[in-house]
């Protein structure tokens, strides 16, 4: 049967005033995006810097409107923020002045709910994130990827639909970008969320991706879409996934999906910082 | 100032999200202690911190006594001391000190009750403080102490006039400090919460306020240094009571340890409020890196 997608795009198209220049020019951050995520499916989305990535996640938020075309979250068009969709930002934003607890509590205080159901509700998230024992830490005490991790846990804790990372990864170091990597599968695998995963790695996308959204930049529109099928990943196999002959062959998919540029594209300075944001990974 | 807050870009880097107010590494010197090793610990501490000032009441000591100075104009510290106990004991310095605690704490307080939620609902609007901050500034920078005549000539030379200079003073550091502390919520604190599905005034209490807390308190701290400078050059000038008016009293009676006297009070005074502040604003801010 073909089920509703959980989260559809349909020729979402986003323009910008830009600042400074005169009047009518705009600025196309994102052009006829079209993308239906089915329920449980966890879609990555990949692209250098400007491509509209974080245009995508502000307009699937709901904190901005697209110009033309819709977004729907169950059929339902979306007009604004709300608890059906988590969010996790690459930079955490955890209110430093709360602890763990309090910070995955921060959702859930607006549903009406008793504070010590509130309670019960974060430190289980908590310790699905593997934070057991770390509940009265503040953020300033955590590192990195226990942050990130805290973050993961407040935007599950209010049990939305859909759970959209942008570059969740980007600011860990490489170690602790795998171990959460393979952490959020297992959540994955565990809930059962529909995820839209944000990067601008390659790999990290390849690895993470049922399917794998290609962007191009100025304007973002969408250059390719693929599917992986890298059979069962079962977290904690000895095999080295990242070195498969299956994963190379698809990651270099993706590399050529970004490079491709029409040649008749003059290499701009934006392009090329671009480029090498992309070559890092 | 304001327009560099008004075009913020949104943070970048992982970097934090308040700006430190200077707390000159008092925090330090408070940690607690637990344990013999950490008495021993405190006591070096504390030996640390007092020997300049061991030091410098010696210099004070010695150098009447060996005639580097004249002993009229600076008696020797043990003179200043044994008239201050004096002057604790029979009352003066205590009436004094209430007098001056008084109208200091009632023209601050007065300004606090003001300023900050002044501040809070000005900053709240970006367009709203881009027009007033420049305002304010120049009110900030216009020194309280050159405004006195223009306060005894409007207000009279008693109790209002004081006070009022009191509040004028401590006002634009608390107003200015509120309204920065607004405008410097980190966008991505508020973006995080709007996405939660949070309205506008819990956003307010559990976000923009928590993170204004440390930057209105440098402006509380900055308020509570100017209110007792100000109030005792307003005694100075014009006062039947008050620290600033018994210094100024005992110098024209050319009663010179009781005037030293009066400014070891004002010192104290000073360490006192200061460790007040010190000590709210370390409650206040516990989650914060030591």
């Amino acid at each position: 049967m073909t089920a509703q997608p959980r989260l559809a795009f349909e020729g979402v198209r986003k323009e910008f005033d830009v600042r400074g220049a005169g009047a009518g020019q705009r600025f196309v951050a994102l052009e006829d995006f079209t993308l239906a995520v089915a329920p449980g499916e966890l879609v990555t989305v990949v692209g250098p810097s400007g491509c509209g990535k974080s245009t995508l996640l502000d307009l699937v938020t709901g904190l901005s409107a697209p110009t033309a075309g819709r977004i729907l979250l169950d059929g339902r068009p979306v007009t604004g923020p709300g608890l059906d969709r988590g969010i996790v930002f690459q930079q955490y934003a955890l209110l430093p002045w709360r602890s763990a607890q309090g910070n995955v509590e921060l959702g859930l205080e607006g549903r009406g709910l008793r504070r010590a159901e509130r309670q019960r509700i974060a430190r289980e998230h908590l310790a699905l994130v593997g934070l057991e024992g770390f509940e009265q830490r503040y953020p300033h005490e955590l590192s990195g990827g226990m942050k990130q991790r805290v973050a993961i846990a407040r935007s599950l804790a209010f049990d939305p639909e859909v759970l959209l990372m942008d570059e969740p990864f980007a600011a860990l170091d490489a170690q602790t970008r795998e171990q959460l990597q393979d952490e959020l599968l297992r959540i994955w695998r565990a809930t059962g969320k529909t995820i839209l995963f944000i990067t601008h790695g390659i790999e990290e996308a390849v690895y993470l991706g049922q399917r794998i959204v290609v962007l191009t930049p100025r304007p973002g529109r969408v250059r390719d879409v693929i599917d992986v099928d890298l059979g069962d990943r079962t977290v904690g196999s000895s095999t080295d996934l990242r070195s498969d002959p299956r994963f190379v062959a698809y990651r270099h998919r993706v590399w050529d999906a970004l490079h491709d540029r029409p040649a008749a594209t003059t290499v701009s300075a934006g392009e090329v910082a671009a480029e090498k944001e992309v070559a890092h990974v | 100032m304001s327009s560099t807050l008004a075009s913020r870009p949104p943070v970048v880097a992982d970097e934090p999200a308040f700006a430190d107010p200077p707390t000159l590494g008092r925090r330090s010197v408070f940690q607690s202690a637990a344990g013999g090793r950490s008495v021993r610990h405190a006591l070096a501490v504390a030996g640390r911190a007092s020997v300049a000032i061991v030091a410098f009441l010696a210099l004070w000591e010695v150098a009447p006594r060996a005639g580097w100075v004249d002993p009229v104009f600076l008696p020797p510290f043990s003179t200043v001391a044994r008239t201050f106990a004096e002057l604790v004991a029979d009352g003066t310095l205590v009436t004094h000190t209430t007098t001056s605690l008084a109208r200091a704490g009632a023209g601050f307080a007065i300004a606090l009750v003001i300023a900050v939620p002044l501040g809070l609902v000005i900053g709240s609007s970006s367009r709203v403080s881009s027009y007033l901050t420049p305002f304010f500034e120049i009110f900030r920078n216009t020194a309280a102490l050159a405004l006195l005549p223009v306060f005894i000539l409007l207000l009279g030379i008693g109790e209002t006039s004081k006070v009022a200079i009191v509040v004028y003073a401590c006002f634009f550091p608390l107003l200015l400090s509120a309204i920065l502390g607004v405008r410097t919520v980190d966008p991505l604190l508020v973006k995080s919460a709007r996405s939660l599905g949070i309205g506008r005034v819990a956003l307010f209490a559990k976000v923009v306020l928590p993170s204004a807390v440390p930057t209105v308190f440098t402006g509380i701290r900055m308020a509570a240094t100017s209110s007792v400078l100000v109030l005792l050059a307003a005694e100075m000038v014009g006062a039947k009571a008050g620290l600033g008016y018994f210094i100024t009293y005992t110098q024209f009676n050319f009663q010179i340890p009781e005037m030293y006297a009066g400014i070891v009070a004002i010192a104290l005074v000073g360490l006192a409020v200061n460790a007040v502040l010190v000590s709210v604003e370390r409650r206040l801010s516990r989650w914060r890196a030591a």
